[in-house]
């Protein structure tokens, strides 16, 4: 392990061959010739097309539900709904690789008696075209008489609010009692409080929701689809009645995730129609069927009330979160246990007190989103921590540097934080960048705002999660690597064969890595919680070191040396001690052989297991693991207009160890534009329940006009727990992004949007009563 | 009901003879035909995805009638190069990492030459904002596509140059 406290420029990963440098690829060039197959580019003879039938309304009672004319229709295979379905319901719950089921948060397949959100699925149809397909949903006749719904948090946590989830419309909830909360607060000379609210977001993918479904000679239904999570073939299996053995979840190359497509989407609607026509069903979502069709992004409500010393230290912190989980429970209750720990941020707080809570509502239900709930609860203490300064009088950067967490400290949970905590380093870096503010022209004002984050990586430790990886050597010398981890466009195989080519010393672009297949991969888990590196790779990792190890113990035997002096690169053997002696490794690989040496290995890694945090206290540890940094933001805001333009946007982060700098620059680029749109322009409106931003050109995602050139400034404490000391960063390169916008817009404007996205519309009434008020 | 058409198409230099729908947008048919390349984000024309050449001019292939494309002939990704014979572009987005999910990759690229041949050979970052604002990508955060045309376009000059 480095020396944690003094952060030194990373030195250009001198040791590794491949690991650590900004190599191609190994998907690239399938994705820059077209030739990749993704899950939507499959067909089959026979194939049969599916459509989804949804309600419009988001809360009512189904009266009536006639489906015969849709039946008759020619051209019509099959017409399901909840009365041909054996059982009604599938499993919601966290998926992966950790054992069992963890809550009853099942929910219906299709509408029984109840809608409770805008387009939940009343009937699936399977015909020849997909046209006859859409015909046939117009001819299904449904009566929805309207129920009265709940549309927001308040309402839906008063004692007299219609019930949409359990008796008292609350999902889960949380609390945190570090130290003694009314001690700190009474040594505080400061107390700030703040109110900060985030909104509904959408993942949009550009690849929607797409599967292809058969089933085989052995009565397994097969399911090609687009997901983050091949594990979900139990929640299907299960749903349907059958075997977990017979139920295979293949996946591809998958068009995007972001947490979108962790949870069932189109894979059991495929099942069910593949199980009712004995033919194979494709089922892609529209776009719009994308908006109505899977978990977004949770809103949050979060109070913070903080108390400083006059010289700004934290004496207390207080916070009170509320999420919305929409009808279903999904991932809700995970996600607020995430925004709960991240609760008062990278600082170190002797005093904590946290009351969390999700409550069901008739908007649209809330999964996995890129951060999972960190991301909210850093849109508020980041916040909090410039309003703290302004009212201190202390500078923002000086504010953080006083109350820093560092190695060794306790987090709100009471975790002492093991690995390397760069955050100070990473602040100092990103602000430098940053260089001078502009001086204001007219109206157009100009801001620098901060943030610094703690995101854990890696599954709760209480989930007990593991992950497993194969690496066989072939008679030619070339290496195959089987895991199931899913490839959602980060590089999750890539870096398998680079981490695989690093130990076995092939170059990672002659290493073949066959991934997400529910049956004959072995299975890693799913690519969320920034953990497909940190378990997938050192499952790989673990497999091609045993191989490694027996492929040395024989060259060691040919050299007459020690297997510890043997080395591994450019497809050859040779001695450390001694280069010269040298042999191809092909020709080691067919001695071994015909030797019977085996050369391959199916190895099991396993993350920290622990228990549930205290459900009194909260004390405890709930991840393995966490990544540590800070984004800088430079913007221009027009006064007039309130409109924002990014200037710069620079994010630096301690990722513990790059595997491929090239996509670990790509995640944090593309995450803090994810950013970018989650401050400034991104929101789903439900009106009552009813999305009004059922569209990409309703629905803002960053363009290019948008976005600027982004800068990234990587860190290598080699700390982490990741293969070669890695840390995670497929959400880190997030969390920060949209509060360091929040920040700097409010810096340019000398008042603050509490409520977010920050719209032009904001902005501008914010200036103007700002000025009201002199 | 629908009218039908049968119809002349050149797609990536091969002529073939395909029956259509008159309200079959071009994305339809080509994906139908095999050429899965071209992909479908929105139908909409809000993404950019499928975008393709006519001509040598990029149009989102969902908010084309196929029955209108008539004699002009379609590029699609594969079109414009190989792993044998890369295009520049192709390179440049492959080697500076300019493909994640590489979904938006096709119809990226194909604006892009679009942008090179029609607007500028000599983009700066502001021609390539502009000239890439129809199309979306929702994992690079757009630098390293920046990156990518700007080297790419080099190279094309390069080779252009050499001529």
């Amino acid at each position: 392990m480095n020396k944690l406290d003094e952060p030194t420029v990373a030195e250009q990963n001198v040791n590794f061959r491949q690991i650590g440098k900004p190599r191609t690829r190994t998907d690239a060039p399938g994705k820059v010739f077209g030739k990749t197959p993704y899950a939507g580019d499959y067909v089959m003879p026979d194939m049969l097309h599916a459509r989804v039938l949804r309600a419009k309304v988001p809360s009512a009672r189904m009266t009536r539900l006639d489906v015969s004319k849709a039946r008759a229709l020619p051209g019509v295979a099959s017409v399901l709904t909840f009365r041909d379905l054996k059982i009604g319901t599938v499993a919601t719950d966290i998926p992966g690789q950790t054992g069992f089921k963890r809550r009853a948060t099942d929910q219906q397949i299709l509408v029984d008696e109840l809608v409770r959100y805008q387009g939940e699925p009343i009937a699936i149809v399977a015909a020849e075209t997909v046209e006859i397909a859409q015909h046939a949903l117009s001819l299904i006749e449904v009566d929805l008489e309207p129920v009265p719904g709940v549309y927001n948090v308040f309402d839906a946590q008063k004692p007299d609010s219609p019930k949409v989830f359990g008796t008292d419309n609350l999902v889960a909830s949380y609390k945190v009692r570090k130290g003694d909360v009314e001690v700190g607060f009474a040594a505080a000379d400061v107390i700030v409080e703040n109110t900060f609210t985030t909104q509904y977001i959408e993942h949009a993918f550009l690849e929607p929701e797409v599967g292809l479904g058969w089933e085989d000679e052995q009565g397994v239904i097969n399911i090609r689809s687009s997901t983050q999570a091949v594990e979900t073939f139990r929640y299907i299996a299960d749903a349907m009645g059958l075997p977990h053995s017979k139920v295979r979840i293949r996946g591809a190359l998958v068009g995007g995730g972001f947490g979108g497509k962790c949870d069932v989407t189109v894979e059991l609607y495929i099942a069910l129609l593949t199980k009712a026509t004995g033919r194979p069903v494709r089922l892609g979502f529209t776009r719009e069927d994308s908006f109505y069709g899977h978990g977004k992004r949770h809103p949050f409500i979060i109070t913070h009330k903080t108390g400083f010393t006059r010289d700004g230290k934290i004496t207390a912190s207080k916070i009170d979160i509320t999420s919305e989980s929409g009808p279903y429970a999904f991932m809700s209750p995970y996600v607020l246990m995430y925004a709960t720990e991240a609760g008062p941020g990278p600082y170190l707080v002797d005093h904590v007190h946290i009351d969390s809570r999700s409550i069901a509502t008739n908007n649209m239900y809330t999964s996995a989103f890129r951060g999972f709930g960190a991301t909210q609860a850093c849109i508020a203490y980041e916040q909090q921590m410039d309003e703290a300064a302004k009212v201190l009088g202390i500078d923002r950067i000086e504010l953080r540097r006083r109350n820093l967490l560092k190695t060794g400290d306790a987090i709100a949970t009471g975790f002492k934080v093991q690995s390397a905590v760069w955050t100070e380093e990473c602040m100092d870096r990103a602000m430098a960048a940053l260089g001078e503010k502009p001086k204001d022209k007219g109206p157009i004002k100009y801001g620098h705002g901060l943030a610094a984050y703690q995101q854990g990586y890696g599954r709760m430790i209480w989930l007990h999660d593991t992950a497993e990886g194969w690496v066989g050597v072939e008679m030619d010398g070339t290496v195959l690597v089987r895991s199931g981890m899913t490839d959602i466009g980060a590089g999750q195989t890539s870096s398998l064969a680079q981490i695989a080519g690093e130990l076995l010393g092939i170059d990672m672009m002659d290493i073949t890595v066959y991934n997400s297949d529910s049956s004959t991969t072995p299975l890693a888990g799913t690519s969320s919680a920034s953990r497909g590196l940190y378990m997938s790779g050192n499952a790989v990792r673990l497999a091609a070191e045993a191989v490694r190890d027996r492929l040395a113990a024989r060259a060691a035997q040919h050299f007459g040396s020690t297997a510890d002096d043997v080395d591994f690169a450019n497809a050859q053997v040779f001695l450390k001690s001694d280069p010269r002696k040298t042999m191809p490794f092909k020709e080691l690989v067919a001695t071994c052989a015909s030797e019977g040496i085996h050369r391959a290995e199916l190895a099991i890694f396993r993350a920290p297991f622990g228990d549930w945090i205290d459900p009194e206290t909260g004390q405890g540890q709930v991840h393995p693991d966490y990544t540590y940094g800070a984004h800088a933001v430079q913007v221009a805001v027009d006064t007039e207009t309130g409109e924002v333009t990014i200037l710069k946007s620079i994010g630096a982060h301690d990722i513990g160890q790059a595997v491929n700098m090239a996509a670990v620059e790509g995640q944090i680029e593309g995450g803090v534009a994810q950013g970018h749109g989650y401050a400034l322009s991104e929101e789903l409106i439900y009106k009552d329940g009813c999305l009004v931003t059922p569209s990409l050109s309703e629905y803002l995602c960053p363009t290019s006009m948008d976005s600027p050139r982004i800068e990234s400034i990587v860190l290598e404490s080699r700390s982490g727990l990741g293969p070669f000391g890695a840390k995670g960063i497929g959400e880190p390169g997030h969390t920060p992004a949209a509060p360091a916008v929040a920040n700097a817009v409010a810096d340019a404007i000398g008042t603050r949007v509490f409520d977010f996205p920050l719209t032009p519309e904001k902005i501008a009434r914010a200036v103007r009563t700002a000025r009201k008020a002199g | 009901m629908t009218n039908r058409k049968t119809l002349k198409m050149t797609v990536n230099d091969t002529v073939r003879n395909v029956e259509v729908a008159t309200n079959e947008t071009l994305l339809e048919t080509l994906r139908r035909v095999g050429a899965v390349e071209v992909k479908c984000g929105c139908e909409k024309g809000d993404c950019g995805a499928c975008a393709v050449l006519l001509d040598g001019m990029a149009v989102d292939s969902c908010l084309t009638l196929t029955h209108t494309v008539g004699t002009r002939a379609i590029t699609t990704i594969k079109g414009l190069g190989t792993a044998e014979a890369p295009h520049p572009l192709q390179t440049a987005f492959a080697e500076l990492g300019a493909a994640q999910c590489g979904y938006c990759t096709p119809g990226m690229i194909i604006a892009t030459q679009s942008m090179l041949t029609h607007d500028t050979a000599t983009p700066d970052e502001n021609d390539i904002r502009h000239g890439l604002s129809g199309n979306l990508c929702r994992c690079t955060g757009y630098t390293k596509i920046y990156d990518a045309v700007l080297e790419g376009a080099k190279a094309m000059r390069e080779t252009e140059a050499a001529k």
